[in-house]
């Protein structure tokens, strides 16, 4: 079954509203939460993968863009400065799903944003502070 | 066979020189043998490339008119406290300094976002940086209050003074308590879950002259991107550690205090770093040129990170503690796949200094020696070697 993982940003008045239960009940889709960062009269975050039939899929997406939620791709969210990453390495021991690695030949640290899950673990322990997170 | 300096810098000159980098002289060794290879290669060099908290620079800034004098007084860079002990207008920003109102370790762990080692690096940028200061006020220098843009272009000197760095070898740090913490070599997870070390193992230049024939007080080297000379021997510097057969330390022990022209210098070899949970700090670059004199030093640099040892030590309980205690010992070969074991659990490992740019500085300088734009120099005098007994010593606590 297709899937999709989303960062979703709900404005302060959609936040006590039951919006991922209209997701399964009416559109059929399954989720699955990463992280979730709500607190009552402000912006909520959700990052979350939703898995469903595609066309089931982008209904619901466009149900939840309707609703004035901000949806944003995942891998984009984290990314990497570039031009102050050293390549130390002690985000590699961070990362619990590989995204970030070593090449052992090279000693390069690498970023696949397709695998990150923005847990965030590398942003607190990059000391250069070149791994960042867009909010 | 035996070569000087004098004449090993006759061949840069004539650019006739072989020079190689630590890693590349391990195959040589092992291909032709340590005879040949001592004859063939004339200089070996070597690269370091990490946090290095004793460091910082020394400024001075020009006399405004009128006059103030900042000695005595409170000076501020970019907001970050630096040291006016001294003459009217010298300086000396160093690494760890924070703001007044950085809120540190208050919501632990704390970000420590911006401190010296950046207002370093903005300084190398060619940035500019905001001054700020109060003097008491004085018949020769009335001035009290200063607020003042500067920049590394007009400012008469400014010069990195590093009293500790390039430490030979290093601890592995590892976490056996049941929470996280937050240390300067990182985050550690509860458990053993990570294991963090800093040292470019068989790049490292004191780890490539472990018993300091080469390296000592005088020695020019690569220094934040620019030329730098070794000033001293390094506070804390503790040759007296165990060491294996051929010489090199199974812990810290060496270390040299470095000195360089700032606005020579690269900010991309001169990082300021945020360790979450404890501060902030300078990633320095540093790369020392070995000139092969003869086939004893060619076997040091011929060391192999599996030949180097370091200790893994507990920061829960032992390094706050100041506790001996040692769990295992690990080599850098080990360190570098990846994993290690300890008390029979595999541990992930993570470099807190990059072995990428440490083998970039190693290339640099051999570049510069190859060009003939870097000679060698020979030292003015040693720094205490295993044998002088120099060690590292606890503080004596005593009742005022």
């Amino acid at each position: 079954m297709p899937s999709k993982k989303l960062v979703l940003r709900f404005p302060a008045h959609l936040v006590d509203r039951p919006i991922i239960y209209r997701l399964v009940k009416d559109y059929d889709l399954t989720f699955n939460i990463l992280k979730a960062q709500i607190s009552p009269q402000e912006e909520g975050l959700l990052v979350f993968e939703l898995s469903g039939e595609p066309r089931a899929l982008e209904s619901g997406i466009s149900y939840l863009k309707g609703l004035g939620v901000h949806i944003q791709a995942f891998g984009e969210d984290v990314y990497r400065d570039e031009g102050r990453c050293t390549h130390c390495g002690v985000c590699v021991v961070m990362c619990p799903t590989g995204a970030l690695s070593l090449d052992k030949e090279t000693m390069l640290v690498s970023f696949d944003s397709s695998k990150c899950i923005a847990c965030e673990a590398c942003i607190g322990s990059c000391p250069p502070k070149a791994m960042q997170i867009r909010f | 066979m035996s070569k000087t300096i004098a004449e090993i810098n006759e061949k840069i000159r004539k650019g006739q020189v072989v020079v190689v980098t630590a890693e590349e002289i391990i195959d040589i060794v092992e291909e032709k043998g340590l005879k040949k290879a001592a004859e063939e290669v004339d200089v070996v060099t070597t690269g370091t490339f990490g946090p290095m908290c004793s460091s910082g620079a020394f400024l001075n800034i020009g006399h405004s008119r009128p006059r103030i004098k900042l000695g005595g007084g409170k000076v501020y860079l970019n907001r970050v406290p630096a040291y006016a002990g001294l003459a009217a207008v010298d300086i000396y920003i160093g690494a760890t300094a924070l703001p007044d109102g950085d809120p540190r370790n208050s919501e632990h762990p704390g970000e420590f976002r911006y401190g010296g080692g950046h207002v370093i690096q903005d300084l190398v940028a060619g940035k500019d940086v905001e001054l700020t200061a109060e003097a008491y006020g004085t018949d020769c220098y009335p001035r009290r209050r200063l607020e003042t843009l500067i920049n590394i272009r007009d400012i008469n000197e400014a010069v990195l003074f590093n009293p500790r760095n390039a430490y030979q070898n290093y601890n592995v740090a590892v976490n056996l308590s049941d929470g996280t913490i937050y240390t300067y070599m990182g985050v550690l997870k509860p458990r053993l879950g990570n294991a963090n070390y800093s040292s470019a193992g068989q790049l490292s230049p004191l780890l490539n002259d472990p018993l300091y024939r080469t390296i000592g007080i005088g020695t020019r080297i690569f220094l934040g991107g620019g030329i730098g000379y070794v000033a001293w021997h390094g506070t804390q510097h503790n040759p007296s550690v165990p060491r294996t057969e051929r010489g090199v330390p199974k812990s810290g022990a060496g270390t040299l205090a470095v000195i360089g022209d700032l606005k020579t210098m690269d900010p991309s070899w001169l990082v300021g770093v945020s360790m979450t949970g404890y501060g902030v700090s300078l990633m320095v670059g540093i790369g020392v040129p070995i000139p092969i004199l003869d086939e004893e030093v060619c076997r040091s640099v011929s060391v192999r990170d599996e030949e180097i040892w370091a200790p893994v030590v507990d920061y829960s309980d032992s390094y706050p503690n100041f506790k001996p205690e040692v769990l295992e010992e690990v080599n850098y070969a080990q360190l570098r796949s990846g994993k290690i074991t300890v008390r029979g659990k595999e541990v992930p490992t993570g470099s807190l200094s990059s072995y990428a740019k440490a083998r970039e500085i190693a290339g640099i300088l051999k570049e510069w020696i190859s060009k003939g734009k870097f000679l060698l120099t020979q030292p003015v005098a040693s720094i205490p070697g295993a044998e002088s007994g120099y060690t590292f010593r606890p503080l004596k606590e005593r009742k005022p």
